[in-house]
């Protein structure tokens, strides 16, 4: 039977891939899924502590409803961003960041 | 007509007459003229016929300024007997002047401009004395000083006329401070700034109960007179204002205005009386005044610098007369004889003026007895009268101020006495410079009479000069009262010093080209105008250029330069950290973050 631990490792994990994706890769696709697993995991831990945290015998549901607006959040997100992106590539040519660094002194 | 009405239209004509010239004037000359005078003319009669009638036994008010219960201002006239006879001197000596000036002006510049002032001075000056409230009163004290620097900086383009018109105007903001202040002491201990309630039975012995505070509060009040009747040590502006036409300086700073003082004293009589300490300021401060501003006189040129200092120590006798005697009549009494004899004075002195083409020096006039016999004659009047010769108007209010204050301050009134003699000598030195002896100067040679239009009013005011103090019109005006004992010397003294003081001056002056003696502190005006000169050098000029180093290098450098620098500097080193590069933005964040959570939690 797994225990809250083991989905907050689990959430942990997946976060850090996500960090990790956002920090070291080039392609800002791939950050942008890297973004997505890091909600997602804040997502899970979320029904998580909601699963385990138990109110006369019935789950926190708050916490789920949260987990809906987030992933809804998230779509309308993932929408704008990907129209930005599409458009940084039509003026660009390039999905690279490293390309992407006039806005600086 | 009703007594009720009569005051308002007397106070308001004036100023519809000055706004009517305003918009008309620049038109047409006799039109400016003709309303200036007709609105002065109506004032006279009505002034005259509201003297007849019995005092209102109510006033008109109405409510101006209600703020709760404390503030109630109205807008309100006084007619009592000590209104309705400074309503018939302001308005007749104004009627007066106002048609003089239609010779005088004649060629001048700004003909519509000066009747407009004119008019507007009336107004002002009828608002002082109709004024039924503190308030009331200090605001018409201010329209006055206005119209005293529109008048006396009528020749704007001079720059010695309008220096003069800016240092009256800033004199007398120094007295009208301390006024302001007075005024409010008073409304702060009764809360009402209304004369009748002021000065009732009530209020006084709720002020003698403090005393000091009292006295406080009525010398306060007192600088207002300090600044516009010219008292040391605010007198220096009087002189300077000669600048100004001679009619205004015959008006304004010789029979009206500068009386507005006494007759603000004479207003709050009860109050003073009931703070002896204040009396005792007063009366030395116009005692100090009548005998250095004679000194001063002794010794000057300009025909009408005389007649200015003449004014200031006169002026200092009236504000001793309000100290020492019992009541304010004593001086009111002085006021009114010294209103046309010194306005006589002043228009002859126009009038020689304009026959000398525009020359004031006494020293290149001389024998202008020939050639202007009626100017000459008006003016041994206005100057007996000054002098105090019996049987002349001022013999009889000059003498009982005298006796009034040898009755109450010896000192001060022997001082007065002594300036009574100095008055006989300066006024007779004038006139025998001026008139007697030989023309030291072509203009003297060629003078000619003034024309009729100048003519009257002397003669106007040369009747009252004459008559006014006779006790059968005195009586008719004022109620005065002799004091108890006097010594027995006192006029005996008075009418020596007189006659010593012109045999002394005409055979000193008799045959002189130029002033035989010299005293270059009478001269220099007792070095007050220097001190004042190196105040302002000295002091003030010192004050601002320690301020002016303050704002250059305190606010200027560290409060507004540094800081600009400093936000500038930080700014300057902080965008090296704009790399451009997303991931190290994103590295920094997730940095800090981490930071915090370091010191949130391990902290």
């Amino acid at each position: 039977m797994p225990t809250l631990a083991h989905y907050l490792l689990v959430s942990g994990g997946l976060f850090s891939i996500g960090l990790a994706g956002v920090l070291l890769r080039r392609n800002i696709l791939i950050i942008f899924m890297g973004l997505e697993l890091m909600l997602n995991a804040a997502n899970l831990s979320l029904v998580a502590f909601s699963r385990f945290h138990l109110h006369d015998g019935l789950p926190g549901y708050n916490a789920q409803v949260l987990v809906f607006f987030i992933i809804t959040v998230a779509a309308a997100e993932v929408a704008v961003g990907l129209a930005i992106i599409v458009a940084l590539f039509r003026a660009k040519q390039t999905t690279h960041v490293e390309d992407l660094d006039i806005l600086k002194f | 007509m009703s007594t009720l009405a009569a005051p308002w239209i007397i106070l308001f004509t004036p100023l519809a007459a000055a706004a009517a010239i305003l918009f008309v004037g620049q038109y047409s000359k006799p039109l400016s003229a003709g309303l200036a005078i007709g609105s002065a003319a109506i004032g006279c009669v009505l002034s005259w016929w509201l003297f007849a009638q019995p005092d209102p036994s109510e006033s008109q008010q109405f409510p101006w300024i209600v703020i709760g219960e404390d503030l109630r201002i109205p807008i309100g006239v006084t007619v009592d007997h000590l209104s309705k006879v400074m309503l018939v001197v302001v308005t007749t000596i104004a009627t007066i002047v106002f048609t003089y000036s239609l010779g005088y002006m004649k060629t001048e510049e700004g003909y519509w401009r000066y009747f407009a002032g004119l008019a507007l001075f009336l107004f002002s000056m009828l608002g002082i004395v109709l004024a039924d409230n503190f308030v009331m009163m200090f605001i018409f004290w201010e329209l006055v000083g206005l119209s005293s620097y529109i008048l006396i900086g009528h020749y704007f383009k001079k720059d010695s006329a309008a220096d003069a018109s800016k240092q009256a105007f800033i004199v007398n903001r120094v007295g009208d401070f301390g006024f302001l202040l007075g005024i409010l002491f008073l409304w702060a201990a009764t809360g009402t700034m209304m004369f009748g309630e002021l000065t009732s039975d009530q209020e006084i012995a709720r002020f003698a109960a403090t005393p000091f505070y009292l006295t406080v509060a009525c010398v306060l009040i007192f600088c207002g007179t300090v600044g516009k009747s010219a008292q040391m040590p605010l007198h220096v502006w009087l002189p300077n204002s000669m600048e100004g036409p001679t009619p205004v300086s015959s008006l304004l700073h010789a029979a009206t205005m500068v009386a507005a003082g006494v007759y603000m004293l004479a207003r709050i009589f009860p109050i003073l009386e009931a703070a002896p300490h204040a009396l005792d300021v007063i009366a030395w401060v116009g005692g100090i005044t009548c005998f250095g501003a004679a000194l001063m006189a002794t010794q000057q040129d300009d025909i009408k610098r005389i007649l200015a200092y003449s004014t200031i120590s006169q002026l200092g006798y009236m504000v001793l007369g309000i100290a020492s005697a019992p009541t304010p009549d004593v001086s009111m009494f002085h006021l009114f004889t010294h209103a046309c004899f010194k306005c006589l004075l002043f228009l002859c002195a126009g009038s020689v003026i304009v026959g000398m083409h525009h020359e004031q020096n006494i020293w290149k006039m001389g024998a202008l007895k020939n050639k202007m016999p009626f100017t000459f004659l008006a003016m041994v009047v206005g100057g007996m009268a000054l002098s105090g010769c019996p049987p002349f108007s001022g013999y009889y209010s000059k003498d009982l101020i005298i006796a009034w204050a040898v009755f109450k301050y010896p000192f001060l009134g022997w001082l007065s006495v002594a300036t009574a003699g100095l008055t006989a000598f300066y006024m007779v030195r004038l006139l025998v410079v001026v008139f007697l002896g030989k023309p030291k100067d072509d203009h003297a040679k060629h003078a000619m009479e003034s024309p009729l239009v100048m003519l009257i009013p002397l003669a106007c005011l040369a009747l009252p000069s004459f008559m006014a103090g006779w006790p059968v019109i005195e009586g008719k005006f004022f109620r005065i009262e002799e004091p108890p004992h006097v010594p027995h010397v006192l006029h005996p003294v008075l009418l020596l010093l007189f006659a010593a003081g012109v045999v002394f001056a005409y055979l000193l002056y008799r045959r002189a080209d130029k002033d035989p003696v010299s005293i270059p502190f009478f001269a220099n005006r007792l070095y007050i105008d220097d001190l004042y000169d190196w105040m302002v050098k000295t002091i003030q000029d010192g004050g601002a250029a320690v301020l002016s180093w303050a704002d250059r290098w305190i606010v200027d450098l560290l409060i507004v330069q540094v800081p600009s620098k400093i936000a500038w500097a930080s700014g300057f080193v902080l965008r090296f950290l704009q790399i451009g590069n997303i991931q190290a933005y994103a590295f920094f964040f997730g940095a800090g973050v981490v930071g915090l959570l370091y010191l949130l939690i391990f902290r």
